[in-house]
């Protein structure tokens, strides 16, 4: 022990020395700091790689589930309903991923290393858009997977590769808007579970009652009505129909309107509670 | 650099019902260690968040640096730094990631920010546990690369929210030996500390909370003399002579005598050192063994009692820290 614990020990001129031989804080950019929060979510993946089983195990049991339980009965064959239900799966399940975002801001914010990033002269925000740019990367390798056991399948997208992609794209969007949402509730509840609970409770009835599974022509009408205004639903018809090939400027805009108007309300609201944390 | 790192005038926090901090005023000169000191749940948390700009103040302003730390809270944070009472490193990286992280943050290039990590980690003895996560660190490592992680840049002005609560002996030491270096350096420190030992050891002025008010300040010395003088311990060779010992010196010193829960031992608060002299060699003309008697400048806690009415170790109200 005498060994090391030579070494461990500290001298008063050593530290002396390190304090006049580097100079002061140069401002950083929004973008590089939000950018260097990203590389801190890829380390603590690196470091704690179970965080990546829900992103790889969602996937994989959603797609076998719904296809094989419900496609031989809603389209006559699992592989015609593939076609049909594997956008909507897609946007099911990273929907279902991003309130984990909420959760892990929940618990990171207790920890006392939220305190020196909120005292370093920083643009505030890069904290939770890198956090998100760390989940944007979760979200890319769920998708990957998804869309790699759909071939595997049988599923075989019109919009070819580039449609995949875009659809993709435009999934990751809305996934970064509507992780405001978790991160307004993240910073506002008291324990992860609360923040489980209530992102639960959001997002349960908005994923089923879409157009994710079946389509709503069979509904009664008044549900139709909830499925037709339900935002989900809007964002499966524009990655359906990207990766159909057969998409609307509208509909893609109509997702890109609904993530500004995430951003706009939920990101204030969060930065507001963020600066203004005990 | 202004003449005061800190000027604080009448600062308030309340949360809920609890005012936490409750009319603070503060001049702090800059350079030098100044401590503040209270129990637990005095408030010293919520003032330096406020300070630090983590928590906005409900009533009162305060200058850092001469920036004001609501309208100019860009300014104070570039100048700052703060270890907080928790560890403010990222548990789940390691010591190296931590400190490139911060670096890269405060605009260093990623060679630069490996380099001035390398050499935080050699000064402050964790060169050997550089690449470990966090999470495996003793007390001890863990708190020195909290400070490490406060000095990736030199700052004028240091926070360290009760730097040593928890840590041996030894570890101890080393965290007071860089509070010295820093100083040296001319880094004004702003310690809080329940130890009032501590606070005695480093600080050159020491403001008193309690119950989110500033009940004295001063330099060490000023506050012990606000006690009056020195405190006198005497112990006896016969625990039945304590009676008579005690009348003795009560006649002798003209003050108030206590009998100690040791049943051999009395002291008293005495404002002159010259009697004291006088009182023992009373002691010694009427047959009274003495084995041993200490007298000296009274200890910090006497201070904390004769200014507040109780011990400083009692943690009645907690309630104010919890809710921070």
């Amino acid at each position: 022990m005498t060994s090391t614990t030579a070494r461990q020990d500290l001298a008063e001129e050593d530290v002396r020395s390190t304090l006049s031989s580097d100079e002061r804080a140069e401002p950083v950019t929004a973008l590089s700091a939000s950018l260097t929060f990203g590389w801190r979510a890829l380390l603590k993946i690196k470091h704690v790689p179970e965080q990546l089983f829900d992103v790889t195990m969602f996937p994989i049991m959603f797609l076998l589930l719904f296809t094989y339980i419900f496609g031989g009965a809603l389209a006559g064959s699992t592989r015609e309903y593939l076609q049909f239900v594997l956008p909507g799966i897609h946007v099911m399940t990273i929907t279902m991923i991003t309130m984990y975002t909420g959760m892990a801001l929940n618990t990171d914010i207790t920890k006392g290393v939220f305190d020196r990033f909120r005292s370093l002269p920083i643009w505030q925000p890069s904290v939770l858009v890198g956090a998100l740019l760390g989940d944007a990367l979760r979200y890319t390798l769920a998708s990957t997977i998804i869309i790699l056991l759909g071939v595997a399948l049988g599923f075989r997208p019109a919009g070819g590769v580039l449609g995949v992609l875009l659809a993709i794209a435009l999934l990751l969007v809305f996934c970064f808007s509507l992780s405001w949402l978790w991160t307004c509730f993240g910073l506002r509840m008291r324990t992860p579970e609360s923040v489980m609970y209530l992102s639960m409770t959001v997002l349960f009835p908005l994923t089923f009652t879409s157009n994710i599974l079946v389509d709503p022509a069979t509904m009664p009408s008044w549900l139709q009505v909830v499925v037709r205004v339900n935002p989900i639903s809007h964002l499966v018809t524009a990655v359906r129909g990207l990766m159909a090939g057969m998409v609307t400027t509208g509909e893609i805009m109509v997702v890109l309107a609904m993530s500004a108007a995430l951003v706009a309300v939920f990101g204030p609201l969060t930065m507001h509670r963020y600066r203004n944390l005990r | 650099m202004p003449e005061l790192a800190i000027e604080a005038a009448s600062l308030v926090k309340t949360f809920g019902d609890v005012r936490a901090v409750d009319g603070v005023d503060l001049a702090v000169r800059a350079g030098g260690v100044y401590g503040f000191l209270g129990p637990n749940g005095a408030g010293k948390t919520t003032t330096i968040r406020m300070l630090a700009t983590l928590l906005q103040p409900d009533g009162g302003t305060a200058r850092v640096l001469g920036h004001d730390i609501v309208t100019e809270g860009a300014q104070v944070r570039r100048r700052v730094s703060l270890t907080g009472q928790f560890a403010s490193v990222d548990e789940d990286l390691t010591g190296t990631e931590n400190l490139v992280l911060l670096a890269r943050l405060l605009g260093r290039s990623r060679p630069r920010a490996k380099a001035r990590a390398g050499e935080l980690l050699e000064a402050f003895g964790l060169a050997d546990a550089a690449d470990r996560q966090v999470k495996t660190f003793s007390g001890g490592m863990r708190r020195r690369l909290d400070i490490a992680a406060s000095l990736v840049v030199t700052p004028d002005l240091i926070f360290l929210d009760e730097p040593t609560t928890g840590l041996d002996p030894r570890s101890r030491n080393q965290v007071w030996a860089i509070i010295r270096a820093l100083v040296a350096e001319g880094t004004t420190v702003l310690l809080t500390t329940q130890y009032l030992d501590e606070a005695d050891q480093l600080a050159d002025r020491i403001a008193v909370i309690d119950r989110g008010r500033v009940i004295a300040e001063g330099t060490s010395s000023d506050l012990k003399a606000q006690v009056g003088g020195g405190s006198l311990r005497v112990r006896l060779r016969d625990a039945a002579q304590r009676e008579e010992a005690r009348g003795l010196l009560a006649r002798a010193l003209d003050v108030p005598v206590q009998a100690e829960p040791d049943l051999v031992a009395l002291s008293a608060t005495v404002a002159d050192g010259e009697v004291v002299a006088h009182a023992l060699a009373e002691l010694a003309r009427s047959g009274v063994g003495v084995i041993d008697f200490a007298f000296g400048q009274p200890s910090l806690d006497e201070v904390f009692l004769a200014l507040t009415g109780r011990p400083a170790e009692e943690t009645g109200e907690k309630t104010a820290e919890d809710a921070a």
